[in-house]
């Protein structure tokens, strides 16, 4: 077993855990944040994209102890009080998500370019989501929330 | 109307908890005690088992017991079944093989489930399962339709000689021969519709549970029909009668299909639960959901099509190998019969069909429904026959398929394969398309291309589905084990709010949302004051799911019958309480008010006495809480016309989609951005099996496309915006006068995009490509013509 602390959303945790405990289940399991999911075994859905130290990573393919001492952000932490984040209210007025199970990912990673290039063009939004898998929306009104955040966001 | 309802782009009510990672899907769901379940699933495609040694698996850390098909079999617990029963054209019924949840001496794909080990965590699951030593016999296998009904090919089940469950036939196949006879042009087609792996980003789960006090069950399932779950699960496997089995679909990541069978894992889990006295829980890994979610299409097939003189369509004559994996999933059967061949009329007045469907097991992964389910396969073929119709003809593909359109006057239409068309307009909706597609600049954008180098094509699709799925007498007639219908109930509360249960199911569709709409827009009420419960057995009285485009023509067609029992119970209570008479009561904007008078009750005040009844109708049950059962009087007959258009680089084979037009009839449309939203999703699983998606088992049976790494999902970058319009004519059998939008993407673009690269290719002579039209596909058509 092997010690980890880290601040997820705001909070700080400490806990034991496995050594091949991944940062994903650690989220899940241990803390109880369900809304970052599990979609493949391979890093490519991205379902489980969270933020460490404010950068997009697929919590699936790092190991809970390699977020020792990290600010981790989860679905759950990005909306302020009462509102909505701009880029989850853009996915809602866009229509940008349907059975929601590829969304919490697909938000995370959204603000993370937004974050990175404020005013993205379409292709760089399409490029940009190529580890974000979504089998329902064919990515049309994905593609126009994000576009829609960056302008809210002030890009 | 109220301003949420009917026709309002309504945002959606469920969005607020998926934005918010507080969606409860099932692998968020932990019961108390609960131990993991990992499934020891053969890695051979074929094998008999010679023994399975548990001993290490079982005393590995936190492994509470290993269980095996034995002794599910001690435990009598039952197969699987299938749902509905095809009778071969000689009369005999359907080989049915069993379907254990667990086998017992013989693997027949790679994934079947061999032992099942029950561990304290995930991981000491999964590692024992590694420990379970299964001494394996390997035998020949045989993967494709063509293989398995060669001379001496492998024999999947001892009891199906030549693997052929059935062979089944429809039409008239002398008068067919017969437009053969006589036709000036003949054209065919050797067709592969490719085998795809559905890939809902939620990986199926299931957790069962068993209370021994009251001596009932619970399974929490990733389910499109918890309901149908309950009813083949306690029925035929497990023997629980309703009562004491609860189903649970909490909310389900996606379906498109692969979630409404009934698994084996549904049964292991809820079986297991009791053996061992605590919960068990299990979800797959998607390399699992990859060798065990039934797999969709997987035909083979050679069609003819016979034209006059004048290019009208006299016959169509279809023979089709369908592969229906290694077992018999729950509407394997249905699929590529009735859900396929009674759509060979298509959009066309063709007045000879015959078509017959050889069903045929192999050592592959059961295939089944997955969006579209049968009609897919049945545009594909009829769209790309008249596509390659027009080109050997010398004709423009728009206008052969104008000119072989049912009118509009011609509804309601008895095609030669059974279905009757209540309605649609055909040549408006390719008009709308062409419009949206731009038809008429297509050469000179095809010529700015060819400047550039590049290789452009247009393709256009016109096509028919039969959805709300079912009429319950003419799927009993046709071979289904169950009632159509489904179920709506509508609970008017004290004070006015209202809650809906409905039997459908909602995993991406937006119920939540609509369903309100169709609440509000009755009675009147703000959708916000409308909550839809669904997904759970003890909560909503019955229910046949949802698939098939039936949410909406069914269960919104149940829950408007039940509302119309409101209204017009309402209308006795407001008659009582403004001292009229019932019939002089109209019911409006959510009041009831004395026609010709000023006098009004509001729902609620309704509402209120019916709960409140010390000034109440005689004789009349307090309460306003309204169940109907409803089931449809026809399919409805959604149809579209969709344009695609290309371009190809001739040096790499790279197909670029450069524009997807689509004008669709839904029939009445409650949400447009719901709408939209359903189109855009199809479409991409529709493309991606024209472009991207294949799923492939070598020779002997091994999985290729077993992860994401080879299975070529649509991504962002691949697809473009697409543009979605709308021609409309209302169903004219359902009280909504709605269709069902949630397949047509996947039904209308497949043929669309393969006319188009076709089109593209033209110069080179090349008149047909299997799908998944991929670069390296292009690269050797083009490299083999220049040749």
């Amino acid at each position: 077993m092997a010690s980890v602390s880290m601040t997820v959303n705001g909070r700080s945790f400490h806990g034991e855990v496995e050594g091949r405990t991944l940062l994903v289940e650690f989220l899940r399991e241990t803390l109880g944040l369900t809304g970052t999911h599990v979609g493949c075994d391979t890093s490519q859905c991205g379902a489980c994209v969270v933020h460490v130290g404010g950068r997009s990573v697929k919590s699936c393919t790092m190991l809970a102890v390699e977020a020792d001492g990290a600010e981790v952000t989860t679905i759950e932490g990005v909306a302020s009080g009462g509102s909505l984040h701009p880029m989850q209210a853009a996915f809602k007025e866009h229509h940008g998500l349907q059975c929601g199970f590829c969304t919490p990912g697909m938000v995370m990673s959204g603000i993370d370019l937004v974050a990175r290039k404020p005013s993205p063009s379409e292709s760089e939004v399409r490029h940009w989501l190529e580890g974000n898998l979504c089998r329902c929306t064919g990515y049309h009104n994905i593609v126009k929330a994000v576009q829609a955040a960056a302008r809210e966001m002030g890009g | 109307m109220s301003d949420t309802g009917i026709g309002a782009a309504l945002r959606r009510k469920e969005d607020a908890r998926f934005l918010t990672g507080k969606g409860r899907y099932t692998d968020d769901i932990n019961r108390p005690g609960q131990l993991f379940a990992y499934i020891v699933r053969s890695p051979e495609a074929h094998a008999r088992i010679r023994g399975i040694d548990a001993t290490e698996a079982s005393g590995a850390p936190g492994v509470v017991a290993v269980l095996t098909g034995k002794d599910l079999a001690e435990d009598g617990i039952g197969g699987l079944p299938c749902g509905w029963q095809i009778h071969s054209k000689d009369g005999s019924p359907m080989i049915e093989p069993p379907h254990p949840p667990l086998v017992v001496d013989r693997v027949r794909h790679v994934g079947d489930q061999v032992a099942v080990v029950l561990a304290e965590s995930r991981s000491q699951a999964k590692a024992a399962a590694a420990l379970v030593d299964v001494d394996y016999e390997p035998l020949p296998a045989v993967v494709s339709p063509a293989d398995a009904t060669a001379d001496g090919a492998p024999q999947v089940w001892d009891e199906v000689p030549g693997n052929v469950c059935f062979d089944w036939e429809i039409g008239d196949e002398a008068a067919t021969s017969a437009a053969f006879e006589a036709a000036a042009h003949v054209v065919s087609l050797d067709i592969v519709n490719n085998r795809l792996i559905p890939n809902a980003i939620e990986p199926r789960a299931a957790i069962g549970e068993y209370d021994a006090n009251a001596d009932s069950y619970t399974l929490y399932t990733s389910s499109q029909n918890p309901h149908v779950i309950r009813l083949l699960m306690g029925a035929f496997v497990m023997g629980i009668p309703e009562h004491k089995l609860r189903v649970v679909s909490p909310d389900v990541g996606g379906g498109f299909g692969s979630k409404i069978f009934h698994y084996a894992e549904e049964v292991i889990v809820t079986w297991a639960a009791k053996r061992v006295g605590r919960p068990v829980k299990w979800t797959a890994e998607r390399s699992e959901s990859f060798m065990s979610d039934a797999h969709g299409r997987d035909h083979v097939t050679h069609a003819e099509l016979a034209l006059d003189a004048d290019g009208r369509f006299t016959g169509l004559r279809v023979h089709t190998k369908a592969n229906l994996g290694a077992y018999l999933s729950t509407f394997g059967s249905a699929v590529p019969t009735y859900l396929y061949a009674t759509l060979f009329a298509g959009c066309y007045t063709t007045p000879a069909i015959y078509a017959n469907v050889q069903a045929i097991f192999t050592n592959t992964v059961a295939v089944d429904a997955y969006r579209g389910a049968g009609r897919p396969e049945a545009a594909f073929l009829i769209e790309r026959l008249v596509d390659t119709a027009a080109r050997r003809l010398g004709m423009d593909p728009v206008e052969l398929r104008r000119r072989n359109f049912i009118q509009p006057d011609q509804f309601p239409y008895q095609t030669p394969v059974a279905l009757e068309y209540d309605v649609g307009d055909y040549p408006a909706t390719l008009d709308a398309a062409l419009e949206l597609a731009d038809y008429e600049g297509f050469a000179a954008r095809r010529e700015e291309a060819r400047a550039r180098g590049k290789l452009r094509g247009i393709g256009v699709s016109t096509f028919v589905e039969a959805c709300g799925i079912a009429p319950s007498a003419v799927a009993g007639a046709l071979g289904a084990r169950a009632g159509l219908f489904e179920v709506g109930h509508v609970r008017v509360h004290p004070t006015g709010s209202v809650t809906v249960f409905t039997g459908a199911h909602s995993h991406g569709q937006g119920h939540e949302t609509t369903f309100a709409q169709l609440v509000s827009d009755r009675l009147g009420v703000p959708a916000d004051q409308v909550e839809v419960v669904h997904g759970d057995t003890a909560q909503v009285a019955f229910g046949m799911g949802t698939y098939g485009s039936r949410s909406l023509a069914v269960g919104g067609s149940a829950i408007y019958m039940a509302t119309e029992k409101i209204i017009e119970k309402g209308k006795k209570i407001a008659a009582h309480l403004m001292e009229a008479s019932p019939e002089d009561v109209v019911f409006e904007d959510g009041s009831f008010t004395v026609a010709g008078t000023d006098k009004s009750k509001a729902l609620a005040e309704v509402s209120l006495a019916a709960y409140v009844p010390h000034n109440y109708p005689e004789g009349l049950e307090p309460g306003l809480d309204e169940t109907a059962f409803y089931d449809p009087k026809n399919f409805t007959f959604p149809a579209g016309a969709h344009v695609v258009e290309v371009e190809i680089d001739p040096d790499t084979g790279v197909v670029k989609l450069v524009g997807v037009a689509c004008a669709d009839d839904v029939g009445r449309v409650i949400n447009p951005m719901i709408v939209d939203g359903q189109m855009h999703g199809g479409l991409a699983q529709g493309i991606g099996q024209a472009l991207l998606e294949s799923c492939e088992y070598d020779a002997s049976g091994q999985l290729i496309t077993g992860s994401y790494m080879n299975y070529t999902m649509p991504r962002a970058a691949d697809l473009p915006f697409f543009k979605t319009g709308r021609h409309i004519t209302n169903c004219t059998h359902n009280p909504l006068g709605v269709k069902g939008v949630g397949e047509v993407g996947s039904i209308g673009v497949p043929p669309a995009v393969i006319n188009a690269v076709v089109d593209a290719l033209s110069e080179y002579g090349i008149e047909h490509l299997d799908m998944p039209a991929t670069p390296e596909r292009v690269w050797r058509a083009i490299q083999t013509a220049r040749a």
